[in-house]
């Protein structure tokens, strides 16, 4: 978007929800804490979303299956730290960055690659078909669950955050932890390489308008099903990635974690506006917001807040925050 | 085909092409040849099959029967990236403007062989700016808030940000104003000055008869005639049988 025509209402959504329930929650340490809580576990959603949305906007492909990239990354995280105890287990940073790194690279590279067979197998013979996208998505999901209890059992396994990640600092009387303000800083960095990509790249430029108008990129000569196959596998790779940060964020995994964040990606990307990456952002913070706001105020409301949030974004914005014109 | 039109070396062929869209048959054997170098129009009334031609051309729809030749390469069943890439330039009726992004940007995506502006033919862009000076204008601002004449400038100067072998527009002339016309029609003299092949669809006579060198003419899925446009403008007895109204 042309930074002449901004429009930057949705952006203050997220600052405003949270001086909103300021007076509710009464301690400001609280209330620091509880929003990078919300900040953090936003970002995270953030990295899954974004190539979902992506998925949709440029193939019109209704992927339910996205949640098994997310538990794909979580256990291949398990198995990477897991050999690598001594660096997980020492008090250095450094060495606990070492471990986790190639953790994440590693579950990228494996849900990427996932992702390539998933596209080929499982979405690309429903194309146009949204009804069979569904169901057969939902059904790849649930095969990859069952795979991943066949390499990895069906208990959950823990993923226990590396030594030096671990425990909090003090900001006066709010206490952040460590590792929330590392997936905050992970987030943003997404973020910001996919802005890039989108915003600078010829790449992100004929991504944003396969969104828009995918016949007329074609028209235009590029071949817009390998765009499409490429954008499949880094949102695959991403929700691998994903997987690492919420599975570290939980410290367990389990084969159906997918499934459960799966709801939450949803509606992140209805609330942004589907095919839309800044939506995408925006709707992930204010879901991450409030699942932490509500999980403090009124815990039995927590799981509905969400839907809520949803309802009351589209009574404003039918299309989401940032819909994508011309869809 | 025509004798005026044998004359001429012929850039694309159709040959007997029938076209399904669905359950509906929608050209039922079109016959089309577009000269090298010429401005070919395509008249006829709504629904004759004239945006279905095009888009078959293009591979947005596939014939059921018949053949497409261009330049000597069957692209029949061809995909619409690869007949793109032989250097067919195509403006549909809607346009196709990306609304979200910039007049920049929707021009940087049609010229194939530059990743940045400062990698464009920036002589051929003074020369797309003087015939389309609201491009320039409005170079950094959303093609979406764009009129709809500057809209239909911008998808032609699109079409023609690099050199192509055939340039084909569906009803450039479609809503616009008058004076936003004239300045079209001077645009695509100019196009044919250099030599660009260009197949229009049309429906403003005025227009078509101003710009064309041949004609083919369609009703019912068929071209059911084919001819010089000086031969149709001159004959008003032929262009009420094809067309139901005079030139």
């Amino acid at each position: 978007m042309s930074k002449l025509n901004f429009d930057w209402k949705p952006l203050v959504l997220a600052p405003l929800l949270a001086l909103f329930v300021l007076p509710f929650i009464g301690s400001p340490s609280t209330w620091v804490t509880l929003t990078v809580a919300g900040l953090a576990m936003g970002m995270i959603i953030f990295i899954i979303a974004s190539g979902l949305t992506l998925v949709f906007g440029l193939m019109d492909v209704l992927n339910f299956g996205h949640g098994v990239f997310i538990a794909l990354g979580a256990f291949v995280a398990t198995t990477v730290m897991g050999a690598m105890g001594d660096w997980t287990g020492s008090d250095q940073l450094w060495r606990n960055l070492v471990a986790v790194f190639p953790a994440m690279l590693v579950a990228m590279a494996v849900a990427g690659a996932v992702g390539l067979a998933f596209e080929r197998f499982i979405v690309r013979p429903v194309y146009g078909q949204h009804l069979k996208q569904i169901l057969i998505t939902m059904g790849g999901m649930i095969i990859g669950e069952e795979l991943i209890k066949v390499v990895w059992g069906p208990a959950q396994i823990a993923l226990p955050l590396p030594d030096a990640m671990r425990g909090s600092l003090y900001l006066g009387d709010a206490a952040i932890e460590k590792y929330r303000l590392m997936a905050v800083v992970v987030g943003l960095a997404v973020f910001a390489l996919l802005a890039w990509v989108l915003g600078r790249t010829k790449i992100g430029l004929l991504i944003r308008a396969g969104v828009q108008d995918r016949e007329m990129v074609e028209s235009l000569g590029y071949r817009i099903k390998r765009l499409f196959i490429g954008v499949f596998v880094v949102g695959s790779g991403l929700a691998g990635l994903g997987g690492v940060m919420w599975g570290l964020y939980q410290q367990t995994v389990t084969p159906q974690m997918g499934a459960q964040v799966n709801v939450l990606i949803f509606i992140v990307i209805i609330i942004g506006g589907l095919g839309s990456t800044g939506g995408a952002l925006i709707g992930s913070l204010l879901v991450g917001l409030m699942a932490n706001y509500t999980g403090f105020l009124a815990p039995k409301v927590a799981l509905f807040s969400n839907i809520a949030l949803m309802v009351a974004i589209l009574l404003w914005r039918p299309q989401g925050v940032y819909p994508v014109t011309s869809r | 085909m025509s004798q005026a039109t044998q004359q001429h070396d012929v850039l694309l062929s159709l040959t007997g092409v029938h076209t399904h869209i669905g359950a509906y048959h929608i050209l039922h054997g079109v016959d089309l040849s577009v000269p090298r170098s010429q401005l070919t129009m395509l008249l006829g009334r709504n629904g004759a099959g004239k945006t279905t031609t095009l888009r078959t051309i293009m591979g947005l729809w596939h014939a059921s029967q018949g053949q497409v030749v261009f330049d000597g390469q069957d692209i029949t069943a061809a995909e619409t990236p690869h007949i793109a890439g032989l250097d067919i330039a195509y403006v549909p009726e809607n346009m196709g403007i990306f609304s979200d992004l910039t007049v920049k940007e929707n021009m940087l995506l049609a010229a194939r062989s530059a990743k940045r502006v400062q990698h464009m033919d920036s002589k051929r862009l003074e020369w797309i700016f003087k015939l389309f000076p609201a491009v320039e204008k409005f170079w950094n601002h959303p093609a979406g808030k764009l009129s709809g004449g500057q809209k239909q400038m911008l998808a032609v100067a699109r079409a023609i940000v690099e050199p192509r072998k055939l340039l084909i527009v569906d009803e450039p002339s479609k809503g616009l104003a008058p004076a936003i016309i004239n300045n079209m029609i001077d645009a695509f003299a100019q196009l044919k000055q250099t030599g660009t092949t260009i197949l229009l669809v049309e429906q403003n006579i005025s227009f078509a008869k101003r710009l064309g060198d041949h004609v083919a003419v369609m009703d019912n899925g068929k071209v059911v005639h084919a001819g010089t446009m000086q031969e149709l403008a001159n004959n008003e007895d032929l262009q009420h049988a094809l067309l139901g109204l005079a030139i």
